[in-house]
């Protein structure tokens, strides 16, 4: 799921190396439009609907914390 | 609050909308971010072309134009019209009402209830309220409801958070007295702590506009707007928009003792495609039950965008059948309001353009 996420990241920002990144707000590889069109290609790749009210940056700010509400939203690990 | 009224129905919803269009990539240079990046978001938010009016043209011309066009096709009778409710954000003056210079414009008759309304993405449905209480006085039968917006002109055309999606319009909806012993179920909130999410700092009386008030200067996302234009916090409203409005509705069709299933469609305020997908995804509705393609044909218009998702996504279908329909808007303010109504058999539903 890791590798999946960091695929999409560098889609929508090809610029930035988000691996070598561990909060991706803070040190703004994301801004918030960035984060709708990271939900909208998630939501594609693993046919869910992330719940609006979890659309935060901090929900974000890692791959970590995408696989956390990936699988709150009912992605299987 | 729970608001309930029987016995009025909506006859006819007209949208009037500039012929000025504008297209998202013929602006797109005036952003600070790269033309991919605008383009990728172009995609998710449904930015593509919206209606502005020209340099002039104002809420009042909007309206006069949409009412004589039902005047001359023999859709209202001037003599009839009881009250006149205008509900908008962008008034021609401060001083006087918008909807008295409407009612001067169109030589209405003086016997007549005439007030403007300040109120905008919840403004259709604040207006309907209001109409619904007016028809509960025995000399007026007839309320000629107007939403007219042309904030445009208020946008920083620099500031990507705002631009791409506001577009100007008005909307003409008649509404009347019913006997066919049908409920009208309504329900409002607000939320007044939120009343800078969005705003137009300067121009009013608290801070009049200036030289320094129409200085740029540049966000932390790279978006340039001065104090007279339009801020939106636009994280804020989101999450504000998800949190409120899904429970919202569940209690409104509560109360209407309806299930969610039994609604034919959701017209909702249309401030984004990707704020309404959400919105069916959390209330558990089809997209096609939500039409979300008003901001990338026309743009949002503040109130004016429920009347024009109903012209546009129903028009000649409302003349001959009837759907059950919950509307809901929110935004501004902050502010947040639905009902739940029969709406068909209508005389008139249709989209014009002003020239």
């Amino acid at each position: 799921m890791k590798e999946e996420i960091l695929q999409i990241l560098s889609e929508i920002r090809p610029e930035f190396d988000f691996s070598e990144s561990s909060d991706f707000i803070s040190e703004g590889l994301l801004d918030s439009f960035d984060i709708l069109q990271l939900v909208t290609a998630l939501d594609e790749l693993y046919n869910v609907s992330i719940d609006g009210m979890d659309i935060l940056p901090e929900n974000f700010k890692s791959t970590e914390a995408i696989t956390t509400i990936l699988i709150k939203n009912g992605v299987l690990q | 609050m729970n608001l309930k009224f029987h016995n009025k129905k909506i006859s006819g919803i007209l949208a009037v909308l500039p012929e000025k269009e504008v297209r998202f990539e013929d602006e797109i240079d005036n952003y600070n971010f790269s033309k991919s990046q605008s383009m990728k978001l172009k995609l998710v938010m449904g930015y593509n072309k919206r209606r502005i009016v020209t340099e002039g043209t104002t809420c009042s011309d909007l309206c006069v134009y949409g009412m004589n066009y039902l005047f001359e096709e023999n859709l209202l009778n001037k003599d009839d019209i009881d009250a006149l409710i205008l509900v908008t954000q962008s008034p021609d003056h401060f001083m006087p009402a918008t909807s008295h210079i409407i009612h001067g414009k169109l030589g209405l008759k003086q016997d007549m209830y005439c007030v403007d309304i300040t109120q905008g993405c919840s403004g259709y449905i604040i207006g309907l309220n209001q109409a619904f209480m007016l028809l509960e006085q025995d000399e007026i039968n007839k309320v000629v409801l107007l939403n007219a917006d042309v904030l445009s002109t208020k946008v920083s055309k620099r500031d990507r958070n705002s631009n791409p999606i506001v577009g100007d319009g008005a909307s003409i909806t008649i509404v009347e007295n019913d006997n066919s012993g049908r409920a009208i179920y309504g329900m409002v909130k607000v939320d007044g702590k939120g009343a800078d999410a969005l705003i137009i700092p300067a121009g009013g009386f608290r801070t009049p506009s200036t030289l320094e008030t129409a200085k740029q200067t540049v966000d932390e996302a790279g978006n340039y707007r001065a104090l007279d234009h339009l801020k939106m916090k636009g994280d804020d409203v989101f999450n504000f928009v998800q949190r409120e409005v899904p429970p919202m509705i569940e209690g409104l069709l509560l109360n209407a003792g309806l299930d969610k299933e039994a609604i034919d469609y959701f017209m909702f305020h249309q401030p984004n495609r990707f704020m309404l997908r959400k919105l069916a995804d959390k209330i558990g509705v089809p997209h096609e039950k939500i039409p979300n393609n008003i901001v990338e044909n026309f743009g949002n218009a503040s109130g004016v965008s429920i009347p024009t998702a109903i012209t546009f996504n129903l028009g000649n279908k409302l003349l001959k059948n009837s759907f059950l329909v919950c509307m809901a808007g929110f935004g501004t303010g902050l502010n947040w309001a639905s009902l739940v109504m029969q709406l068909g058999k209508l005389q008139f539903c249709e989209l014009i353009n002003y020239k």
